[in-house]
């Protein structure tokens, strides 16, 4: 195949932010336009790269590499094996049913949409996505590292600019230098592989496909691999280094949030296993019960403090805490199960919780209060986000028929075959989740509106239903037919778990 | 003697000579409202002198011209063209500078300051070296105090002569040791000398250390940074920029081309080495944390480049040829940077007559572009992709870790955080926070031409040296190739 | 036609699913339509499981019409359909009941829409652990028939809804997590879900060797306290059936009927289909403790139905009486693994089941019925009211005297198996479980007394609170249950053969 699809997909976001740029202050109309169509633009090719991914080979595809720095053995080089189609598709999604949350409302009393400088909150969020699909498709290590900066600026911008003003500034300078300390470190280490492969193989390169036989010594592997993956894993939320996620998160407007949960943490957990545990395997081998321990902690403890949230914006963002330590606890694994689970489980997760972004961010735009105990009665008002939000909420537990099950359930199987005693353990945030999720959804959506919001609140607007529906469609269609995702994330996990064997 | 070789060697300084008679002669001619054109001559002669260099005059294999005080090469090349387009840019910035735009003897001054600087780059001998120095640095105190009548800058001034005078003095006297002991003053023989050990290692150290001395004032590293501040806010902005950028890199071709020639012999360089790392850790700790509490933007910059100095610092102290590539790299995205930091802050004093951050507060709204350039410029200035900042700094990280200074590398890689936050505040003012009366609309922020041209140039190059940057580190690598 | 024929099972299984979904697109207004389309869509499934009993040869062992279907080869599970003698009976009573549930359904008018999807939905949750021979599978059927439920009762439930649907879940999705663990155990080990391959895989382990660092036998018990505990929470087995009054009493009409009819049959289907196959050894070792609990849920569910003042929850304990009846039976076949008393105490165990679907639906029925003419479950407001109601009072009377185990009626077929079945086997328990029977005949009575007998209260003979009979209906829907216990009560072979069959086969 010789269509350069994976450049177009990554570069697409980019040209759509210029143009945003180019455009005149007042047109906001057209540039909400021009926003949701280069977005569905990169959704459609991102669905034609996933359905003509063919699962019978092993490797990447749609590789294509131009040479961009020879001297230091810097290359564009993309690709997608079967973990990254799956993710590139999630940041299309999640692209497209954001701009559509970001449209707003006619209704005046609705605080919906981003009213203030929409173009160049477009413009910071494409540039956002470009860097994260930049990352998603490297296999370049300089160029990955290139991207995953790219992808920490923005989130500054937007936080700071159109967040909740109460915590905004806060919030988006501790994500910053907390994430940009994340890339440094992990780029220190990567320039020590960098280096470390010249003087064991003569090659001065940056292809992570070179660097996979770069006969790294096992003490090197050792004395690297915190570093680089715990580096990159600071984005993925993993405990202790998560306390980022949550104040973000709430600060952050919907769109934002949706993104930032929904790709942003999956790509550094993706990094986090590129780079980290698909390179310096034998690194990953030495401290699996280290970040075994951290994920563990993560599921509990995140649903536990989800539990006690009275915010409903920061009970999804610890819950988000709990999800990505299972993403984690089924990286630690390292066995072809867990891999399985945590790529299924970074896609599954993705919607989930930019489903429960958007709803949340649709409530507080009409009750003006995240409030639990002060909401109630959505139901009436907005029973199709109502919908929307309880199979979210299924997802979330754990629910079968739904991605989540389909997610969780090899991660526990992965986990079984360490350590039973973990499996056990992480299985009580399964019932933490249910119980605070369904009292919840109860207490918010069904029972008595509070007799302040009466006549306040409307209902959603269409292009608000058009984006849950498209997040519930790849929730419900991986939960009843996991062959939908699941073969192709397992050719992925066939190439690591070869990686993981062989050296 | 006068070969063409010869010509070609000196031929930019040549052009820059007759665009400076050009001013000379033409400026005269002009009434008082139209003497800014000097600025476009000044530039558009640079650009063309460039040009022409660019076509004519580039070198072949390293040689030695006028006599061995020249050294012809790929490195003395292209710092030659990045000082004459940080001159250009500077002489689009200076045009519209009330005290400096209709003045030609400015324009004069700059040109001369520039000569200097090229022929530091391609010093070879120790004594021309000097005399280039003091070319380029003393039209630089003039330019400094500049502003008769206001005292800031007049102590800009008189501190900058001050300070540069009593450290080039100390050099130069480094240099007669060096000459007492050895007997030649040609840089590219002294590295015989020093490897026969002609010289003895006490003296050896005694004399890098007052070398030090001089080339620390000049790139501004700690503990010779005392005057960059209060010299930057006192001067004419466009002179700030100026000075942080193309002298500091004149400053680090002089280093560069000492050092690694003269001076690489591993029982001198283990000490000078060791002593540079030492002051680039210390740089790059002082410059962000006392950047940290600064309210005024020309100060913050100035800190900054301190800060700067430090990262730049650390391809020296690698002493490989990543290493000296790292740092041309980085020089050139540099001063792309910070002259587009000054020429914004330029621009934003010029229509408001405000230095403070604060006063920065609601700029996106009322003038859209040049927030987005601010956003380039302190990005960049972060080490944040796709801005050439980003690809400086990990080439210089590269080089440290390549020799083995990983601690020094963590230490930058840690303080570029702390560099982060002011940026982004600076930035959070600019983006986030409005006027007082929240009527942006009504206050926009005019950019004449000459500050439309630079600053959009500026911040193109920027973006072009962080994405299509393999040019230009070819370019770096193959000057870096030159010492060894 | 043949289509048909050869899908059997995954119609049944999956129609009310899609009607449940193509009703998603019927306008929420048009509730009459909504109704009779829910209903229609529920009848289906049954008339083809009818007409699989009377395609079933009970003769030949092993499953019938079996249907596969590739679901999640990556961690090697099938949607393996498949019924025998015992998850067939299961089937008939499930799609025998929702659509009788729904017709009771017809009184409820809030957000009819919602409430009709949600029972087909639960219909498919309840076929699928019936019908399914894959580990997985049966599982994730499991807990998709809990979010129905929930929220069955929690919206349209009575007073204390909120509370009881809580409990419902998380003492549910408690015990299922256990399930859980073990089922990913299984998987591990095996690589695979099958039950049939599982079954003979994990039979076949040496007791000697150590799987996953730890001994067999220590990885057997543990797994076998998993499941135990998942189901006996199901059942529900004393100690652990706290959920079980809250659930059933604060439920709407109709979830109760399904709830008591089916649902708790589904714990003790898992202890049928898993736990006797799966764990012999551990099932024989802990039988005399499963005895003990299951007497005690005889005895005390007895006793406490005596206690209530609430109608509701007065059936609702009679349940957890009921079941343990069952439970006793299963204990009496683990512990005599093989022998002919064993097989007549797994008839009669269930038959059990399937009578105490039918009875226990009826009974929440009939409590329906009163509850919403006179919107009071008090037993002490009513009285005397058989001279007001006698079609209604008649067939009170008939329903409870089944639940009670009246001779000629299908309790005491079921009964008396189970009894005849243990004695030999466990005696102290069967005997103690005597006295449980006896307090069953005192709550019934009681409870028949003071709804029907006795002066009249005046305040139901006139005005506004004036009793209306039982209408036309409400008999449709106690018309077929009525039949049945009449039917099975005279003449049990029809389903005994079958079910007698299947336990051979399978002991």
């Amino acid at each position: 195949m010789t269509f350069p699809v994976l450049s177009i997909i990554t570069f697409t976001p980019l040209v759509a932010a210029l143009i945003l740029l180019l455009m005149p202050v007042n047109r906001k109309n057209e540039a909400r336009v021009v926003a949701l169509a280069s977005a569905t633009f990169a959704l459609i090719l991102s669905l034609w790269v996933y359905f003509n991914y063919d699962q019978s080979i092993a490797g990447y595809q749609f590789v294509e590499k131009y040479e961009w720095l020879p001297a230091l053995g810097i290359s564009l080089h993309f690709g997608v094996d079967g973990i990254g189609a799956p993710l590139v598709l999630l940041t299309g999604v999640v692209m497209f049913t954001g701009v559509l949350i970001s449209w707003g409302d006619d209704n005046p009393h609705v605080m919906a949409g981003i009213q203030d400088r929409p173009r160049e909150f477009f413009a910071f969020l494409f540039i956002l996505a470009w860097g994260v699909l930049g990352v998603f498709v490297s296999l370049d290590l300089f160029m990955l590292i290139f991207f995953y900066e790219i992808a920490v600026f923005p989130m500054y911008l937007l936080i700071v600019i159109w967040g909740w003003s109460v915590t905004r500034e806060y919030a988006a300078m501790k994500l910053t230098l907390y994430l940009l300390i994340g890339s440094v470190v992990s780029l220190v280490g990567a320039l020590a592989m960098y280096f470390a492969q010249y003087q064991n193989t003569g090659v001065l390169t940056f292809n992570m496909l070179t660097m996979e036989s770069a006969r790294f010594s096992p003490s090197f592997q050792i004395i690297w691999f915190l570093p680089v993956f715990l580096g990159f894993a600071v984005l993925g939320g993993i405990w202790p280094l998560h306390n980022w996620s949550p104040d973000g998160h709430v600060a952050a407007p919907t769109a934002v949030s949706m993104f930032h949960a929904g790709v942003l943490m999956k790509l550094g957990a993706f990094a986090a296993l590129r780079v980290g545990i698909m390179l310096l395997p034998e690194g990953a081998k030495y401290w699996q019960w280290l970040i075994m321990a951290f994920a563990a902690i993560a599921v509990v403890y995140g649903a536990y403090i989800a539990f006690v949230q009275k915010d409903f914006k920061y009970m999804v963002g610890f819950s988000s805490v709990s999800h990505m330590g299972l993403v984690m606890l089924g990286f630690s694994t390292l066995n072809a199960d867990g891999l399985l689970g945590s790529g299924l489980q970074m896609f599954s997760h993705g919607a989930m919780t930019a489903l429960f972004f958007a709803v949340v961010g649709m409530i507080y735009d009409r009750a003006h209060t995240r409030q639990i105990p002060e909401l109630g009665g959505m139901s009436k008002a907005m029973p199709f986000a109502t919908v929307g939000f309880i199979i979210g909420g299924l997802v979330s537990m754990g629910m079968p028929l739904f991605s989540g099950f389909i997610a969780e359930f090899p991660i526990f199987m992965g986990v079984w075959q360490v350590h039973w005693f973990v499996a056990v353990i992480c299985s009580i945030s399964i019932v933490i989740t249910a119980a605070y999720i369904m009292r919840n959804i109860r207490q918010v959506f069904f029972g008595d509106m509070p007799e302040k919001f009466e006549g306040h609140i409307t209902d959603i607007t269409i292009l608000d239903k058009v984006a849950i529906t498209t997040l519930c469609i790849f929730m419900i269609v991986i939960g009843a037919y996991p062959k939908f995702m699941a073969p192709m994330v397992q050719t992925g996990v066939e190439y690591i778990m070869r990686l993981l064997g062989g050296s | 003697m006068f070969t063409s070789i010869s010509f070609a060697s000196i031929l930019p300084e040549i052009l820059i000579l007759i665009v400076g008679m050009l001013v000379l002669i033409i400026e005269p001619f002009w009434k008082e409202e139209k003497r800014r054109n000097v600025g476009w001559l000044t530039a558009g002669g640079l650009f063309a002198a460039m040009l022409i260099s660019f076509l004519a005059g580039q070198p072949g294999a390293p040689t030695s011209a006028l006599g061995g005080m020249i050294r012809f090469d790929w490195l003395g090349f292209f710092f030659k063209m990045l000082f004459m387009f940080a001159g250009a840019a500077t002489a689009l910035l200076m045009m519209d500078h009330e005290q400096l735009g209709k003045r030609g003897e400015a324009y004069l001054l700059l040109l001369a300051s520039l000569i200097g600087m090229n022929l530091m780059a391609v010093s070879s001998d120790l004594i021309m070296l000097f005399l280039a120095i003091e070319t380029a640095s003393i039209p630089l105190y003039a330019l400094a105090g500049f502003m008769l009548g206001d005292d800031k800058s007049t102590e800009a001034g008189f501190k900058y002569l001050l300070f540069g005078i009593l450290t080039t003095t100390i050099m130069l006297y480094g240099f007669s040791l060096i000459f007492g002991f050895s007997g030649t003053t040609d840089i590219y023989q002294l590295a015989e000398m020093f490897r026969v050990g002609a010289i003895a290692p006490l003296a050896a150290f005694g004399i890098l250390a007052l070398i030090l001395v001089g080339i620390g004032f000049k790139v501004a590293f700690v503990p010779f940074h005392f005057w960059a501040p209060d010299v930057y806010e006192g001067s004419p902005t466009p002179v700030a920029g100026f000075l942080s950028t193309a002298s500091k890199a004149a400053g680090y071709a002089v280093l560069l081309r000492l050092f690694f020639i003269a001076f690489p012999e591993p029982s001198l360089s283990a000490s000078w080495t060791t002593t540079l790392a030492i002051i680039a850790a210390i740089s790059m700790i002082v410059g962000n944390l006392l950047a940290l509490p600064q309210t005024n933007i020309k100060r913050l910059l100035a800190y900054s480049s301190i800060a700067h100095t430090g990262y730049t610092l650390i391809g020296v102290v690698a002493l490989t040829q990543l290493g000296a590539a790292s740092v041309v790299f980085y020089l050139a995205a540099y001063i792309l940077t910070n002259l587009l930091a000054f020429g914004i802050a330029m621009a934003f004093s010029k229509a408001t007559g405000l230095e403070n951050i604060q006063d920065y507060a609601g700029m996106s709204r009322r003038s859209p572009w040049l927030g987005l350039m601010m956003l380039t410029a302190f990005l960049s200035l972060t080490g944040m992709p796709p801005f050439g900042g980003f690809v400086a700094k990990v080439v210089v990280f590269a080089a440290g870790i390549q020799a083995g200074y990983v601690w020094l590398v963590v230490l930058g890689v840690i303080t570029s955080v702390i560099g982060a936050y002011y940026y982004l505040n600076a930035l959070k003012f600019v983006y986030l926070y409005r006027m007082p009366n929240q009527d942006e609309e009504n206050h926009p922020i005019p950019l004449s031409r000459p500050y439309a041209i630079a600053l959009v140039a500026l911040t193109l190059g920027v973006i072009l040296i962080g994405t299509i940057f393999a040019p230009w580190f070819n370019w770096s690598d193959a000057g870096a190739l030159n010492l060894f | 036609m043949d289509f048909i024929s050869t899908h059997f099972l995954s119609l049944i299984l999956f129609l009310p699913a899609l009607a449940a979904v193509f009703m998603l697109f019927l306008p929420k207004e048009e509730i009459k339509l909504l109704r009779w389309f829910a209903l229609g869509a529920s009848l289906i499934p049954f008339l083809l499981s009818v007409s699989i009993w009377f395609q079933f040869k009970s003769s030949i062992p092993g499953f019938q019409f079996q249907e596969r279907y590739e679901w999640y080869e990556a961690l090697g599970s099938t949607v393996h359909l498949g019924v025998d003698g015992l998850s067939l009976t299961m089937v008939l009573l499930t799609t025998l009941l929702t659509p009788l549930a729904i017709l009771a359904s017809f009184n409820i008018t809030d957000k009819v829409k919602a409430y009709m999807m949600l029972f087909l939905f639960l219909e498919t949750g309840m076929l699928g652990v019936f019908m399914s021979l894959d580990l997985l599978v049966f599982f994730v059927f499991w807990e998709v028939g809990l979010i129905p439920m929930y929220f069955l009762i929690n919206q349209w439930g009575s007073a204390n809804r909120n509370y009881a649907s809580m409990k419902f879940l998380i003492f549910t999705m408690g015990g299922s997590l256990g399930l859980l663990l073990a089922i990913q155990l299984l998987g591990v080990l095996f690589e695979t879900y099958d039950l049939l391959a599982l079954t003979q895989r994990w039979t076949s382990l040496q007791p000697d060797s150590t799987l996953l660092g730890m001994s067999v036998s220590t990885v057997k018990a543990i797994a076998f306290w998993a499941f135990t505990i998942a189901f006996a929470i199901k059942v529900p087995i004393w100690p652990f059936h706290t959920w079980l009054p809250d659930a059933h009493t604060e439920a709407p009409t109709a979830g109760s009927m399904i709830l008591a009819g089916v649902l708790l049959k589904l714990g003790a289907y898992g202890f049928l289909r898993l736990i006797l196959p799966l764990y012999p050894v551990e099932a024989r070792y802990f039988a005399g403790a499963l005895a003990f609990l299951a007497t005690a849920a005889i005895i005390f569910g007895a006793l406490a139905s005596f206690a209530q003042t609430d109608f509701k929850r007065l059936v609702a304990y009679s349940s957890v009486n009921h079941m343990g009846f069952v439970v006793l039976g299963i204990a009496a076949a683990g512990l005599a693994h093989g022998t002919p008393d064993a097989t007549i105490a797994l008839n009669g165990a269930i038959l059990q089941m399937f009578n105490h679907g039918l009875s226990a639906a009826g009974m929440f029925f009939l409590v329906g019925v009163l509850y919403e003419r006179t919107h009071t479950r008090n037993l002490e407001e009513y009285g005397g009211l058989f001279t007001l109601v006698p079609i209604y009072g008649g067939i009170l009377i008939f329903t409870s005297m089944a639940s009670l185990g009246l001779p000629g009626l299908n309790g005491f077929i079921s009964e008396f198996l189970i009894v005849r079945g243990s004695w030999p086997i466990l005696t102290i328990y069967t005997a103690v479980s005597m006295l449980g029977l006896f307090f069953t005949g005192a709550y019934i009575l009681k409870a028949l007394k003071k709804v029907l007998h006795g002066p009249l209260n005046e305040h139901w003979s006139h005005g506004e609170h004036k009793l209306t009979e039982i209408n036309t209906r409400e008999m449709l829907v106690m018309a077929p249950l009525i039949l049945l216990m009449l039917w099975i009560g005279i003449y049990p072979a029809w389903i005994l053969d079958v079910i007698n069959k299947a336990v051979m086969m399978l002991f």
